[in-house]
């Protein structure tokens, strides 16, 4: 393996050479969005520049560019989590929309009164609301897998809530408050052995290893271009053919049609059925370009830096008396969540900012993860392989700074 | 640094370390809760209105320091005062927390609640500042409800 050379990769990052506030930006919430390289922001330039034109429709030059640009994404998406065919890979808004379009299309065909859903404790909201939603339309009931202290699913509990009624779990890859990484494969095993299908989130997953849907063997699995140093706005459902194929349209409209008169409409096939509309085809294209970017520095090359980089903040911070860390997974992503004694995340996050670094403070859309651990908010860490360990150095004097300030 | 130890002077640092008003009054007769879902901060009020006077204020909750100390400035401020001079300071507090950076800030008549003119700039907190005085003009307005910064 060649060494992993943190510099030269920050140099194609544009966004992370400025001052801000006067200091050298320190952006350390890549679990919100992560920064974009320059291959991705020039070739959505390049898009708009030389290839705009609607795809799937014209007979014309540009709109052939566009749309083998558009459609040879999908081609790469596919092969990069090794889906069967292009059918299982829809575009979607982002995770929020994979999620919300799984709920509403196959969870309204599939799911009834007295039917049960499995989540787990440490779901972001946007996999809690959307089947609360459901089962509030549907009757069905919303049963919950518990955390243990560490952040770890209590494995055991899955099994215990699995039964004759369980209809579907929503289970999240690697939780962005906590960190931790689950053992979704072992979940979606104990899952199927009782015919449950399972949709894992896999928003923050993507940006830390890669992920191979055919050996975990999951039914739905969805995730956000821009958290993957992609653009905003751009995002992928991947589901089993089987499964999307007997599923309902989400939306209807242009695209999604093969054709309309008054009396009847004909879908369209898969993945088309779900793809109602223009879609972000700029955003389609920037993600591709991200996916390319991702695979040029390694998925291995990623996780061992970021490993490593994750053992020297969990260090680093520890020396610092007030400060605890919440979510000590085994298996964990470079996720760091702290809360520090008397001091309110808020005013950590304000007076970091004072000094150029960027932490995310809030509940990070996890409530009931901050109800587990009595907190009301926590700051967070979240570390991309373009982080540096003298970046975790300014942090650490950063929150002496706070702690300083606030006493 | 200047601007964050004149956003964290002490006074406001005591207050929240050691907040006046804090806690439920028996007496209560107008209460509200408010909240700000960007941070999750979130205050209960509760005011003891007599006539058209508050006769006593006080607070429970968690929050940001600047929320906290609003919260507990504000309830010393308020006690003894009616709805209408509430409502008085509560435009005059808006207005400060929100006037320009840099610019000279209109102190007057402000009294204690002037230790908040740091938090002009920082535009991201002034909700937090504020948090507790539009809880209050609900409290005032009707009886238990809830209020959000969003």
């Amino acid at each position: 393996m060649i060494a992993f050379d943190v510099e030269r990769i920050r140099q194609d990052f544009p966004i992370l050479h400025q001052k801000v506030r006067g200091k050298p930006l320190v952006f350390l919430d890549s679990a919100a969005t992560s920064q974009k390289p320059q291959a991705v922001i020039d070739a959505i330039s390049n898009y708009y520049h030389a290839e705009n034109a609607n795809i799937h429709r014209g007979v014309y030059y540009l709109s052939e560019i566009a749309t083998k640009a558009y459609e040879d994404t999908r081609v790469k998406i596919k092969e990069t989590i090794n889906a069967n065919s292009i059918k299982e890979v829809v575009f979607v808004r982002g995770t929020t929309e994979g999620i919300n379009l799984v709920a509403s299309s196959y969870g309204r065909k599939n799911i009834r009164e007295g039917d049960e859903i499995i989540i787990s404790a440490m779901e972001h909201h946007s996999n809690i609301v959307p089947w609360q939603m459901l089962c509030e339309e549907t009757g069905a009931k919303l049963r919950v897998i518990p955390i243990n202290d560490d952040g770890e699913l209590i494995v055991e509990e899955f099994e215990k809530l699995l039964n004759k009624k369980t209809k579907l779990a929503a289970v999240v890859h690697t939780s962005n408050s906590l960190g931790t990484i689950n053992p979704v494969k072992r979940l979606i095993d104990m899952a199927h052995d009782q015919n449950v299908p399972v949709l894992i989130d896999g928003a923050q997953a993507l940006p830390h290893g890669k992920i191979d849907v055919k050996k975990l063997g999951c039914d739905f699995f969805v995730f956000s271009g821009h958290k993957v140093f992609g653009p905003t706005g751009i995002g992928v459902l991947y589901g089993k053919e089987a499964l999307l194929e007997k599923m309902p349209p989400y939306q209807g409209g242009g695209d999604m049609i093969k054709s309309v008169s008054f009396e009847k409409t004909l879908y369209n096939d898969l993945p088309y059925r779900f793809e109602a509309g223009t879609p972000d085809i700029a955003g389609v294209i920037g993600l591709g370009k991200a996916l390319d970017y991702v695979a040029g520095i390694g998925y291995e090359n990623i996780a061992t830096y970021e490993h490593e980089l994750l053992n020297y903040a969990t260090a680093a911070l520890s020396t610092i008396k007030p400060l605890k860390i919440i979510g000590a997974a085994r298996e964990k992503a470079a996720v760091l969540s702290f809360v520090i004694d008397g001091i309110h995340p808020h005013d950590v996050g304000t007076i970091l900012d004072r000094d150029g670094i960027a932490v995310r403070t809030g509940h990070h859309c996890t409530q009931p993860v901050m109800e587990r651990f009595n907190v009301p908010a926590t700051s967070r860490a979240s570390l991309a392989f373009y982080n540096t360990k003298a970046e975790i150095d300014l942090l650490v004097k950063g929150l002496h700074n706070v702690i300083n300030l606030m006493n | 640094m200047d601007d964050l130890r004149e956003l964290y002077q002490q006074v406001i640092l005591d207050h929240n370390k050691n907040p006046k008003n804090f806690g439920k009054i028996a007496a209560a007769n107008r209460t509200a809760e408010g909240y700000n879902p960007l941070c999750g901060d979130r205050i209960d009020l509760y005011l003891q209105v007599e006539g058209d006077v508050i006769k006593d204020i006080s607070f429970e909750g968690a929050g940001c320091a600047i929320s906290k100390s609003s919260a507990s400035v504000m309830t010393t401020v308020l006690k003894g005062k009616s709805a209408a001079e509430a409502e008085q300071l509560f435009k005059k507090f808006q207005k400060l927390i929100t006037s320009e950076p840099g610019a000279e800030p209109d102190l007057k008549e402000m009294g204690k609640l002037a230790i908040f003119c740091g938090v002009r700039e920082f535009p991201l907190r002034v909700k937090c500042a504020g948090l507790a005085w539009h809880t209050m003009a609900a409290a005032l307005k009707n009886k238990n409800m809830a209020v959000s910064t969003e």
